[in-house]
């Protein structure tokens, strides 16, 4: 069962459409659906106790990591496209290429604003000086 | 064994993850936390990569590589004011692409995979729509291209609930169409539903409940994607969305708490002032019976900004309280120099910033942070409210509603209940808005009739400008 299952979610492009029910097991329903409880119980866990002023760069990062959909882009090409279906899986990749590149960045550069009074003196003095 | 290292690597990924979100407890450790969640998103697409043979690399890069492009672009140039806007378009990339997803696999495999399948393909779907088009419009009041006053249609409710109700029909439709052209039909239909339902959803917040639209969002692009990655069946995928997911929940709720609404009453068609519309009366009456301008009792002669000067000068402790107003005005730059003048006299200078004093959570300590203020000047209204009866003067600027008393003191308005920078208890108040128009909310601020309260009106950029010169300017 569990090659079956391996190659279930992996590799199914190899498998005929008949088999794609069968390899299709409960145990892989009952597994996706801990991976989301477990993962979204234990992330409210941990953001609960973000303090407010990191929420805005919070958001953007969990915003990148959003665009994650990008593998869902990537396996439909995984198998032959047609014509519109090629623009369209076109369209989904640069937008969450987009989506992932321009949250990292923002939240890099948001987050690099932010300084303790040290950091933000010597900011101060290298512009004075430059 | 090939599935317990695919399930060792899977988890390792979503450790990683995790431990990113984790890693959010300072600044310093965020930047790292960034970086983390970076390397596993990376590593979860070379795993699937590494996986599965991905065909069309000779249109799969490019189309990334463009995306990228313009995401990076995007990323540097935009402006802190102008954040929300842009998370809210970075949000819709997310949705759209949940939604195409979703599109090619229901047509690709109509009736042969599981159920559980086709359903959460259906539920990615108009997921991916709603929040997708919700998104755009979210983006386009934010960046000022719409509308920013809400638009509440006659029987908004019920249009919203038909819609979900059309979309379910639709569904279920689809699950049983086996003819192609039916179903791309349905879909096509299905799609439209989605899209009517974001609009629906997104015209009717706006201003100060923006906080709230775009957080709850980011919480439908994460199940979004989350269903996505059942439709590919995907652990990272899924983990990926219910970590999002969860993100925006909390952020939704804080949001709802720091206004004292309820999800329900901002998202459901609940407009503040038509709730209240009898307080909001007597606020206004209260607001007749009393003189235009306390400043100008007893008396005092002395212009606001002569008075505005006199009290910052004799203040030994100050606190500023910046608004969306301020953001408005472009004045935090100005702001900031008028904390540091002040501060470099040996007073003492902190921020208090509420919950929802921008337009995406934890927007206002942004745009301080570019300004460069130190981030521990920076104060929640819980740790600001116990030192404010011993501070001397609060200093407000371009905020209304979280500084009104109304929000104590009156009982039935739209702000009732909700926590507020209790800048009454200070000794002196100086507020520096554009007029004596009420906030968001419609409730005239109590402040502006309390006498002793200095207030000067207009653009905050120029009356600050015109107090930190007169404060530069020496003694006479």
């Amino acid at each position: 069962m569990p090659e079956h299952f391996a190659r279930c979610g992996v590799i199914r492009q190899e498998l005929p459409p008949s088999d794609l029910g069968a390899c299709f097991l409960m145990f892989d329903l009952i597994l996706l659906l801990l991976v989301f409880l477990g993962t979204g119980l234990l992330a409210y866990r941990l953001i609960r106790r973000i303090p407010p002023r990191l929420h805005t760069p919070l958001m953007s990062m969990t915003n990148a990591i959003s665009a994650v959909i990008i593998l869902g882009a990537l396996l439909l090409f995984s198998s032959p496209r047609s014509g519109w279906e090629a623009v369209a899986g076109a369209v989904a990749l640069a937008a969450a290429a987009f989506n992932i590149v321009g949250g990292f960045a923002l939240t890099d550069r948001m987050l690099h604003m932010f300084k303790d009074s040290q950091g933000s003196s010597r900011v101060r003095l290298n512009r004075s000086t430059g | 064994m090939y599935a317990s290292i695919d399930l060792l690597v899977d988890f390792s990924v979503i450790a990683l993850f995790l431990l990113a979100v984790r890693q959010f407890r300072t600044p310093e450790a965020a930047v790292r936390g960034n970086l983390t969640a970076a390397a596993a998103l990376g590593l979860a697409v070379l795993v699937t990569v590494a996986r599965s043979r991905i065909g069309g690399l000779q249109l799969v890069l490019p189309v990334v590589l463009a995306g990228s492009a313009l995401g990076w672009v995007a990323a540097v140039r935009v402006n802190m004011v102008q954040i929300p806007a842009m998370v809210a378009v970075q949000n819709g990339a997310g949705g759209l692409a949940a939604f195409l997803i979703s599109l090619i696999e229901l047509l690709q495999r109509s009736g042969e995979g599981p159920a559980i399948q086709e359903i959460s393909g259906l539920i990615g779907l108009t997921l991916g729509g709603a929040t997708f088009v919700a998104s755009m419009v979210a983006a386009g009041k934010l960046a000022d291209v719409l509308k920013q006053a809400p638009t509440v249609l006659a029987g908004h409710l019920w249009w919203v609930g038909s819609t979900i109700v059309a979309a379910c029909v639709l569904s279920a439709i689809s699950v049983a169409e086996t003819d192609r052209i039916g179903l791309f039909t349905v879909l096509g239909l299905l799609a439209l539903a989605s899209g009517i339902l974001g609009v629906l959803v997104s015209i009717r917040t706006g201003g100060a409940d923006m906080p709230v639209l775009i957080s709850f969002l980011n919480a439908a692009s994460g199940l979004a994607a989350a269903f996505c990655g059942v439709v590919v069946a995907n652990r990272l995928l899924v983990a990926c969305g219910a970590t999002v997911a969860a993100s925006g929940t909390v952020l939704t709720l804080a949001m709802c708490q720091a206004m004292n609404r309820s999800l329900w009453a901002v998202l459901a068609g609940f407009r503040p002032d038509t709730a209240a519309g009898r307080p909001q009366k007597d606020a206004a009456g209260f607001a007749e019976t009393s003189p235009r301008s306390g400043t100008e009792q007893g008396g005092d002669t002395a212009t606001p900004l002569e008075q505005a000067v006199e009290a910052c000068r004799q203040a030994r402790s100050i606190v500023i309280v910046p608004g969306y107003g301020m953001a408005m005005a472009g004045a935090q730059f100005e702001v900031v120099r008028l904390g540091r003048i002040l501060s470099s006299q040996g007073k003492q200078v902190s921020y208090a910033v509420h919950p929802v004093a921008g337009r995406m959570p934890g927007h206002m300590y942004v745009l301080l942070a570019e300004a460069e203020v130190p981030y521990e000047l920076l104060h929640e209204p819980s740790e600001i409210n116990p030192l404010l009866p011993d501070t001397d003067l609060a200093v407000v600027v371009g905020a209304s509603d979280v500084v009104n008393p109304a929000a104590t003191q009156l009982p039935g308005t739209p702000i009732s209940g909700m926590p507020i920078v209790n800048v009454a208890a200070a000794r002196r108040i100086l507020i520096i808005n554009l007029n004596d128009a009420p906030g968001y909310s419609g409730v005239r601020n109590l402040l502006y009739d309390q006498p002793g309260v200095i207030l000067l009106w207009g653009d905050a950029k120029e009356s600050l400008q015109k107090l930190i010169d007169a404060l530069e300017r020496p003694r006479t």
